[in-house]
């Protein structure tokens, strides 16, 4: 009876002598907490939750106190404020682009021109996260984004249509699709910012046309309503809705029921960027495959290309008070094996911009679909807010205008080029 | 905003400030804590934002442009509808809320069985968050999943699109803040109806009047105090609504439903802070028009009786 109990009290002792040596360093560090503010999609939230996890791991005294925001013109004015409040958690995630530039990066983020990460990520991205003082201040979050159509595979197949290549041949499907009884365009306005799609993602058919759009566009040179390649995304809103192509909730349905008619042919089409793939992931998990993705066609066939969004960035608060554990948390994202992490959690989406992170080789079709426009020279075009500092914050509210057959296409337009003016105007940009 | 709320109290006192202080129970300064806290936190933010409305701002820095903000809102495409919008919700909600609230008044004033707990159903409206109720009719409302439209398909009527109507959004939003705001004008007006002395319902009981003539000629003639608080509480309440508004449409569809505390809290949220404020001093100066000529109208109507 003696023994084992001297045994064991030697045991406890030499344990704790052993777990105070290996506590040490640990202990020599301080314990730090680093607040993370994300958007609220499912898969951001998962991704972080992965990245947090195995940060925490290697790093026992960070930890993490991750909290979400809403996204659209409420989610760009919380982050804002925040930032203007000196009130931001140490990082955030948040678009990169225009809406970067929206944010005074120069006063307000952290420079990460020089964390570890920056080596391996691709120059396309940084450009978009870096400040007029030419300082790299985010590293990116998540794959390259394509804007386009998604498509319901089964029908399609049902009724012997094709990937459309131009905009007259998409509107023939929709005919064809009507024909059949079924919603051709799933209409989602309930999420006013869903209703800008057929605009914006159709940059590529602007830029083929105008290789000068974004130049002039800055310069206050070019405007929506008087160049024809660009009025014609407006023009693209109208036609679907004059067609009566989409659902007749088309008002008041969300982004995720969108995502999920598509997926489940309730309707055959619905424009969207691709990051909405990972709705599908989240709540139809076993119709992943039912989904393709194409461009948004334009007026050629002969010029069918993708219209591409960066990936959101991470940011650090200029303001945070643990700028050390924050910029490396932020490096680690950024690298290969944080990358990674995230294709574990939340699968493949497209393509990511860091070197070293290459995509697993069975992807989801629409993953599919999208990669060989990376693969040509020239398939692809960044997105105008990439291109050019202004966007009109009530971009959203006017494509449901025109898209809801409340103004024309042209006067759709023009309201968007006075939006324009006045954000030019609040950014101090020459020339307006 | 708050000041002109005040206003019907103010011209009161108007006429008694007149008379020598010796009336006075109490000495002048007992006001100072009253005055300091009002002072900070009303009259310094409103002169502060008569200013700021004149330049481009930041929270850190700002810069002096003039009248240029004016100008500029002034031409918001969209601002002219916001404005009737504006006259329109508080006209509608405000006359409603005056109609209904004073039948619901006589009826809970008068000797119904279960009055304590209809009292407490119309009210209870009153005390659940305005977000709370604009996002439960957002769902009510749906035009093709919400229960009022699935209970008008039952009975063969094909529901109309609530919110997503551009003709009936403002609508839909003026009766759900009916619904919500009923509740304490009913109350207001059961104050007003309890305090008229029973001697006179007695008197006309006596030379034969009818329930009918009663409410004309003794009740409806002697709860028009109570009646101009609830028109002058209701509209200034729905010439200045957003929370509501904000909540069920976001001014959609499109601008359809735009209110200018909509258009002003949009200006806001895109960063044109400046402009914001300059929406701001307008919607005060709107509220100001309508609201004091009015009050001052019906508190004329009080004294002279």
């Amino acid at each position: 009876m003696h023994y084992p109990r001297r045994r064991t009290i030697i045991g406890a002792f030499a344990f704790a002598l052993a777990g105070s040596v290996i506590a040490m360093p640990a202990m020599a560090q301080d314990k730090v907490t680093l607040s993370l503010l994300t958007d609220a999609n499912a898969e951001t939230v998962a991704a972080f939750d992965a990245l947090t996890a195995a940060y925490t791991a290697a790093h026992p005294n960070v930890t993490f106190d991750r909290s979400t925001r809403p996204g659209g013109a409420e989610g760009d004015n919380l982050i804002k404020t925040r930032l203007a409040t000196g009130d931001m958690a140490d990082l955030f995630q948040y678009n990169s682009g225009s809406l970067f530039q929206a944010l005074n990066p120069s006063q307000n983020l952290a420079d990460l021109s020089d964390i570890p990460a920056q080596s391996g990520i691709l120059d396309s991205f940084k450009s978009v996260v870096t400040s007029p003082d030419g300082k790299v201040r985010g590293v990116p979050f998540g794959p390259a984004m394509g804007g386009g159509i998604y498509y319901n595979r089964t029908i399609y197949k049902d009724l012997g249509l094709s990937v459309p290549k131009t905009w007259d041949e998409f509107m023939a499907n929709n005919a064809k699709i009507k024909a059949a009884g079924k919603v051709a365009v799933a209409g989602t306005f309930g999420d006013t910012w869903t209703s800008q799609l057929f605009v914006l993602a159709d940059y590529y058919n602007v830029q083929a046309a105008d290789p000068n759009f974004a130049a002039d566009y800055t310069a206050n040179k070019a405007k929506y309503a008087t160049t024809p390649a660009a009025l014609a995304g407006f023009q693209h809103l109208e036609d679907v809705f004059k067609g009566g192509y989409m659902n007749d909730d088309f008002g008041a349905a969300k982004f995720d029921d969108g995502m999920r008619m598509v997926a489940n042919g309730e309707a055959a089409q619905y424009p969207m960027l691709t990051f909405g793939l990972g709705s599908v992931k989240q709540n139809e998990p076993d119709k992943v495959n039912d989904i393709g993705f194409f461009a948004q066609p334009g007026p050629d066939a002969s010029s069918n290309g993708l219209t591409v969004w960066m990936p959101a960035g991470l940011y650090v608060s200029a303001q945070s008070p643990h700028m050390q554990a924050a910029k490396d948390f932020a490096s680690f994202v950024g690298s290969p094996e944080g990358c990674k992490i995230m294709i574990d959690a939340i699968g493949a989406t497209g393509p990511y911009l860091i070197k070293g992170c290459s995509l697993p080789a069975d992807v989801p079709p629409s993953v599919a679909d999208m990669l060989p426009y990376f693969q040509d020279n020239g398939k692809t075009a960044p997105a105008l807010e990439f291109l050019s500092p202004i966007k009109g914050p009530n971009l959203e509210q006017i494509t449901v205008e025109v898209g809801s057959g409340f103004v024309s296409a042209e006067a759709g337009a023009k309201l968007y080029d006075e939006d324009v003016r006045k954000q030019a105007m609040q950014l101090g940009i020459k020339g307006w | 905003m708050t000041a002109i709320t005040a206003q019907p109290t103010r011209t009161g006192n108007g006429s008694t400030g007149r008379r020598p202080r010796k009336g006075a129970h109490y000495p002048g300064w007992f006001i100072m804590p009253a005055a300091v806290v009002y002072a900070i936190l009303f009259l310094v933010p409103t002169f502060a934002s008569l200013y700021f409305s004149l330049t481009r701002w930041t929270l850190f820095s700002s810069e002096f442009i003039g009248l240029d903000n004016f100008y500029q809102f002034f031409r918001e495409p969209f601002l002219s509808q916001a404005l009737i919008n504006t006259v329109i919700f508080a006209a509608v909600t405000s006359g409603l809320k005056v109609i209904l609230g004073l039948l619901l008044g006589v009826l809970l004033t008068s000797r119904i069985a279960w009055r304590g707990m209809l009292r407490s159903i119309v009210f209870f409206p009153v005390l659940v968050s305005t977000v709370g109720v604009g996002i439960t009719f957002t769902a009510l409302m749906h035009p093709t999943h919400g229960a009022i439209n699935e209970a008008l398909a039952l009975v063969g009527i094909k529901g109309p699109g609530w919110l997503t109507n551009r003709y009936l959004a403002l609508y839909s939003v003026a009766l759900v803040d009916v619904w919500r705001g009923v509740g304490l004008a009913t109350v207001i007006y059961m104050a007003g109806i309890v305090s008229i002395p029973t001697d006179y319902y007695e008197a006309s009981r006596i030379d034969g009047a009818t329930r009918l003539q009663q409410f004309f000629h003794i009740t409806l003639p002697l709860v028009r105090p109570a009646m101009y608080t609830v028109i002058i509480l209701s509209f200034i309440g729905g010439l200045r609504l957003f929370d509501l508004i904000w909540a069920m449409t976001r001014g959609g569809p499109g601008f359809s439903s735009d209110v200018m505390a909509s258009v002003v809290y949009k200006q806001y949220q895109a960063g044109y802070y400046g402009l914001s404020t300059a929406g701001n001093v307008v919607l005060f100066i709107l509220i100001a028009l309508l609201a004091v000529p009015l009050s001052w109208f019906l508190n004329r109507r009080v004294t002279t009786r």
